[in-house]
């Protein structure tokens, strides 16, 4: 059964004073509001989250959730996949729909960190990592800052071309009123910025949020009693790569990226090339031309010349990161690969406002670990 | 005495660490194979300046490289100094407690402390 999302919502990222529960029930509520559909017909539930048990002590967010938003009797499911959670919950949602289970789902991703401090988020997230890399004390912006060496020294990649990442994301976020940040920056600052994990620095990596973001699906055949300007998931599909990452060949190449978005690019039978806009998992700058080369639209080592061919500008064939990224919009990690779709749903229907690009498909790519569980979703303007 | 192993299969593919089965071939590992006396070549290298509760900092970490008849296998460790460069030869040296195990975030019994980092030879 092919399927269509007709409401999307999202709170702004960036700082709250609300808990998770309160952040995942504004961004349910308005995206059952902005579809038009009541508590009623929603048969699914999913909530993509990484870690409210360890951040906020608080466990079955997904329970919670059905029970405020009066959605009860309905199946409800949290979905976790570390950062990739948000991705995991659109593949969730897709096969519920998909399979015939649900006649309408509703996903919402989210997640509540700046309660605590960045060292206790981090080694939160650090967790995931095998006993043997954790008793050395890695980190995953640790793991970035070793692909980030091999990636300069194999390919003579110049160090500025990541700060431009940065600055392209950043550049993008003012004109997204959701997004954490709304302050420009130059590859001055960012290369004079602290160094976090040598040759990255602090303006490389993504800031710790609070927030949540929704999309509700249904089967197409229904989709236009909704809306006439409903979004089709035309591809979808998830991979893993391993769990240690120094057992990978080669510390730069994202197999899960590759793998994922080879299924998704076959399931909805696209050229690469037809993808109008994407949203990339770049929580680190390195990690936009990584899925860059990955997905295909680059030879290894050369991903980061996308950005200076003007491929992934705003203005160029495929922008890239148009919501401001995990860089500036913020990544609050269950919430993420839902924000992405978010984004990606409103490029579709001309809802972008002062960042809008012509679009008519889309792409999203939100990674969980260092690379470790993706899901890749290809999005189309079904009307 | 403790000792570095990777983990080999019947078709002589190696890991670190060990696996239920060989990710490449899905056979039982079955040997082992003592790196501890043996030097390997950093393939890339990090210091990590924001660190989690129990670890040092700076914190420089390093994947390194064996190769042992013709097979590879890497492992990631901590050098004993900062000054690392890609392509160095090291070799690794015993350390009794790598992190304080009560500081960060895991169970202290889920797993083991000590290990090994690298040195330059």
């Amino acid at each position: 059964m092919d399927v269509a999302l007709i409401g999307a919502s999202m709170t702004e990222f960036g700082q709250h004073d609300a808990w998770l529960q309160e952040l995942l029930a504004e961004a349910g509520q308005a995206c059952l509001a902005d579809a038009g559909a009541t508590r009623d017909g929603v048969e699914h539930l999913y909530v993509s989250n990484m870690a409210s048990g360890e951040l906020e002590g608080q466990t079955g967010v997904m329970n919670a959730l059905a029970a405020d938003m009066g959605l009860t009797p309905a199946y409800a499911q949290r979905v976790d996949q570390t950062s990739a959670a948000g991705g995991a919950g659109l593949y969730a949602a897709w096969q519920s729909v998909a399979s015939g289970a649900s006649e309408m789902t509703l996903l919402v991703g989210g997640e509540k960190m700046t309660h605590r401090s960045t060292a206790e988020t981090t080694e939160v997230i650090a967790s995931l990592t095998h006993p043997v890399e954790y008793k050395h004390g890695i980190t995953l912006p640790t793991f970035a800052g070793l692909a980030a060496r091999a990636y300069i020294d194999q390919y003579d990649v110049p160090r500025e071309s990541l700060a431009e990442v940065a600055v392209k994301n950043h550049a993008n976020a003012r004109d997204n009123p959701y997004a954490q940040f709304h302050k420009d920056v130059d590859v001055e600052t960012v290369l004079s910025s602290p160094i976090v994990a040598d040759p990255l620095r602090l303006y490389d990596y993504c800031p710790v949020t609070d927030g949540a973001a929704a999309l509700l699906f249904c089967p197409e055949s229904v989709a236009s009693e909704y809306t006439d300007d409903y979004v089709r998931v035309s591809g979808i599909a998830g991979a893993t790569d391993t769990h240690v990452v120094h057992e990978r060949a080669e510390p730069t190449w994202m197999g899960a990226v590759e793998e994922s978005g080879r299924q998704a690019f076959e399931m909805a039978g696209w050229d690469r090339e037809t993808v109008d806009v994407a949203e990339l998992h770049d929580m680190v700058t390195l990690l936009e031309p990584l899925q860059l080369e990955a997905l295909g639209y680059a030879d290894r080592g050369k991903g980061w010349q996308c950005l200076r061919d003007g491929l992934t500008t705003r203005d160029g064939e495929m922008p890239v990161n148009t919501s401001g990224g995990l860089k500036a919009r913020g990544h609050p990690l269950g919430g993420t690969g839902v924000a992405q779709a978010v984004e990606i749903y409103w490029q579709l229907r001309e809802e972008a406002g002062d960042r809008q690009v012509p679009a008519d498909r889309g792409l999203t790519c939100n990674v969980g670990g260092f690379g470790n569980c993706v899901t890749t979703a290809l999005l189309e303007g079904g009307a | 005495m403790s000792q570095l192993l990777a983990h080999r299969c019947p078709n002589g593919h190696l890991t670190y660490p060990a696996h239920a089965v060989c990710p490449t071939c899905g056979k039982e590992q079955t040997g082992t194979v003592d790196l501890t006396d043996r030097t390997g070549e950093v393939v890339t290298w990090t210091t990590a300046t924001a660190t989690p509760p129990g670890v040092r900092a700076p914190n420089t970490l390093a994947i390194v490289e064996f190769v042992v008849d013709g097979q590879s296998v890497r492992v990631l460790g901590g050098t004993t100094t900062d000054d690392v460069d890609v392509g160095n030869e090291v070799r690794p040296v015993y350390v009794e407690e790598l992190r304080d195990p009560d500081a960060g975030i895991r169970e202290p019994a889920r797993q083991s402390w000590d290990g090994y980092r690298f040195e330059a030879v």
